[in-house]
């Protein structure tokens, strides 16, 4: 097998030939395809057949044509004794490192001071976290509007419909973005104090999901359920949206809301709570 | 004959005067020439490790392809290539560049793809390459410093691959990138000031694309080069494990000389592993970000699948308990206990593992045999129960399109996976340590009875004149 003659040897010897003159022609094969225009699939299969010819004839090659057999090789310990020692034998001459004990613990200080200096300002990445996650732009008085800046009327919403609101100024708005609910007169079973802001059925709550941040897009509207598609957290939207399936483990804040006489839909303040998942000081706001 | 002799003569001293050249500028000749007499043990799962080097060789040729045409860019821009469906539409010059990189540049669409394959392959090369290590406990001394290095650069791959995903700006990207916010955001303390000081403020912030571009194409890219260089350095060094049989020792190595046996081999390995990612990348679409649409915050994707090195801490996150304490005024959020505190303990425990078990077996030597999977019931049924693990994660992190699939509400699997997380590695443990402690016992039974557990490895080799050889006396 490992003989450099013999009829054997001459049709692997051509074999390879033929694989490296295939992986030639592929190859300016996948070149006149690019010249011609670029076709993704051709150019990928042209490619591939060059590659691959190049790559099956190297390995016929290593095994018919390249002397074979197994070989040994000593191994000797990674640790060498006396090596040890004469790293030992040099780092001893130096005395005049090792004792002088109170200069190294006065450079380990200073080079720890230069550590303070140089990673402090990795703060200038990015602001302090402040008030952003409790905030969002809703104010009281503020209208919802569409994701075209139009004010919502509540009429556009039919009693089983939902809708993405914005704040007024803020379409689009990543931690402002709302979903307006009409689930029908007499449905809503919220604290008493949170009834005052879902008028006529009408109901406005976070489209962040408490889990982790993805908007809340699915609506379940014969169970009145509101479902995340990133992790399948349920909300009850009946019942001032809290958790009901799902990892996530509090309830969508609510956008307190009344209906002006023209049908837009105003806030009333702000969120019931922060808006998104949730962060160790939560409870601070 | 004689001709063709003579001509083979005439090119080695051609290659001998090049050689020679080279030598009296470098005195390196007595280096290369035992490195060319290194032995590399002849065993296939010895080259999962090089695959996945193949695969990093090709994703750094692609990858620098796609530096030159990507914009790591925020600002909103309207669309008016030749995709009509988002034409007119707005969206971030980061996620308009890849669309130009799709549908404009020429064979950009083939090198996104061949990207993409690649890093699946990398991972998933890496993963095995892990497995066969772990298995057969080529980790022990004197190789623990390898392993941690091996772990290290495991965890910056998959630091690559979200990186890099979280790159073109899309429906699902971007959505991703909100859900690493949030786990992050997770962390006591200091999850809010980690979460702003990466983002550059409160998602989605403007500088997230840029700062997400130079971790992946410069910071782990370089970091990846220099670990893979030591990692293969101290291969070099410590010289390779090997399985038993052909006479190997725990004092030799057998195998394949470097040159030209395994370098014709790698070589041709390499050329074949791009061939395959080649292939798949030109036929099989990967990430077509166009049907995703840009990302905006109010939008999502359903179903919503990630690449597969990432299902098993989406699952994690979707098992998570509905359990938000608040102890002494701190908030422990849901996501915080599956996207936090389990994954960083499984990749401790894959960590410490080679240090656990020296200490549970007392064995502290040096070894270069590696054992066989009965031989060590333990360390045999964690790794299964670690894959059984990962299986399950995975499974329940494609909840959503299993419940379509099954025709199962959603809660009813997700309640079933939530046990099953926690029995199936259990049960899988204890099965596999019965097997493996069975089959350990039959062995040294007939080692008792004085039979050999093994045959005696002799190879033998009909030579092309009919003769017979020894593969080990042959050599």
């Amino acid at each position: 097998m490992t003989n450099e003659t013999g009829p054997d040897t001459r049709r692997v010897e051509r074999l390879i030939a033929l694989l490296f003159l295939i992986a030639t022609l592929a190859g300016l094969g996948g070149a006149a395809v690019y010249l011609a225009g670029a076709q993704t699939q051709l150019e990928g299969a042209f490619l591939a057949v060059c590659l691959g010819g190049i790559g099956a004839g190297i390995i016929l090659w290593s095994q018919f044509l390249l002397p074979g057999g197994l070989r040994q090789e000593a191994r000797h310990p990674v640790a060498d004794a006396a090596d040890e020692q004469a790293v030992r034998d040099v780092l001893a001459e130096q005395g005049a490192i090792t004792r002088r004990s109170m200069l190294v613990r006065a450079l380990a200080g200073a080079v720890a001071g230069l550590g303070a200096a140089v990673v402090v300002p990795a703060l200038s990445l990015g602001p302090a976290p402040g008030r952003s996650l409790f905030d969002t732009p809703w104010k009281s008085g503020m209208r919802m509007v569409g994701l075209d800046g139009q004010p919502i009327k509540a009429s556009d919403v039919p009693v089983g419909g939902i809708v993405t609101g914005f704040p007024d100024g803020f379409p689009g708005s990543a931690d402002g973005q709302t979903l307006l609910i009409n689930v029908g007169q007499g449905m809503l079973n919220l604290p008493p104090d949170r009834m005052t802001g879902a008028p006529d059925g009408y109901v406005a709550y976070s489209k962040v999901c408490t889990h982790a941040g993805c908007p809340v897009g699915l609506y379940r509207d014969a169970q009145h359920q509101l479902v995340c598609p990133c992790h399948q957290s349920t909300f009850d939207v009946l019942d001032g949206a809290v958790p009901v399936a799902g990892p996530a483990g509090h309830p969508l804040p609510q956008l307190p809301i009344r209906i002006d006489p023209d049908g837009t839909v105003v806030a009333l303040g702000g969120f019931t709570g922060p808006v998104g998942p949730a962060f160790w000081d939560m409870t601070d706001g | 004959m004689a001709e063709r002799v003579e001509q083979q003569a005439e090119r080695q001293t051609e290659l001998e005067r090049i050689a020679g050249w080279f030598d009296r500028r470098t005195g390196l000749s007595g280096t290369v020439r035992s490195a060319m007499r290194k032995v590399f043990p002849d065993h296939w799962s010895f080259l999962l490790g090089e695959v996945a080097l193949f695969a990093f060789v090709i994703l750094l040729a692609t990858g620098t392809f796609l530096t030159l045409f990507y914009t790591p860019d925020a600002r909103t821009v309207t669309y008016e290539g030749p995709y009509t469906t988002l034409q007119g539409d707005t969206m971030s010059a980061a996620y308009a560049s890849v669309m130009r990189l799709s549908f404009q540049v020429q064979a950009g669409l083939l090198v996104r793809q061949i990207h993409h394959w690649a890093a699946l392959l990398f991972i998933g090369a890496i993963a095995a390459h892990l497995a066969r290590i772990f298995f057969t406990g080529a980790f022990r001394r004197p190789r623990e410093l390898n392993y941690l290095i091996g772990i290290g650069l495991l965890t910056m791959a998959l630091g690559e691959g979200i990186t890099g995903y979280s790159l073109p700006d899309d429906l699902l990207s971007g959505t991703g990138l909100r859900i690493v916010d949030s786990v992050m955001l997770s962390i006591p303390f200091v999850g809010p000031w980690l979460s702003s000081l990466l983002m550059g403020g409160p998602f989605p912030s403007e500088y997230i694309l840029s700062r997400l571009f130079v971790v992946h194409v410069m910071l782990l890219p370089g970091v990846l080069v220099g670990g893979v260089t030591v990692h293969l350095a101290l291969l070099w060094f410590q010289k390779h494990t090997q399985f038993r049989g052909h006479g190997a020792r725990e004092d030799n190595v057998v195998g394949l000389s470097f040159f030209p046996g395994q370098t014709f081999r790698s070589l041709g390995l390499f050329f074949l592993t791009a061939a395959v990612i080649v292939l798949v990348a030109g036929l099989i679409q990967i990430n077509p970000v166009w049907l995703y649409g840009p990302y905006v915050p109010y939008e999502a994707a359903v179903p919503a699948q990630p690449d597969w090195y990432v299902g098993w801490l989406e699952g994690l996150v979707r098992l998570g308990l509905p359990i938000e304490p608040t102890i002494l005024g701190v908030t422990i959020p849901s996501p915080f206990v599956p996207g936090i505190v389990i994954p960083g303990a499984l990749f401790t425990a894959l960590a410490v593992w080679p240090f656990v078990e020296a200490r549970l077996t007392h064995d502290h030597a040096e070894h270069h045999l590696l054992d066989p999977l009965w031989k060590t019931p333990i360390r045999t049924a964690t790794g299964a129960a670690g894959v059984v693990l990962f299986l399950v994660l995975t499974l329940a992190g494609g909840n959503d399109v299993l419940a379509v699939m099954l025709n199962t509400p959603v809660e009813t699997l997700t309640a079933i996976f939530r046990v099953l997380v926690v029995v199936a590695p259990v049960v899988t443990w204890l099965l596999v340590y019965r097997m493996a402690r069975d089959t350990r016992a039959a062995h040294e039974r007939q080692e008792h009875e004085g039979e050999p557990p093994e045959p005696p490895a002799v190879v033998l080799v009909r030579t092309p004149d009919g003769g017979f050889r020894d593969m080990e006396a042959g050599r």
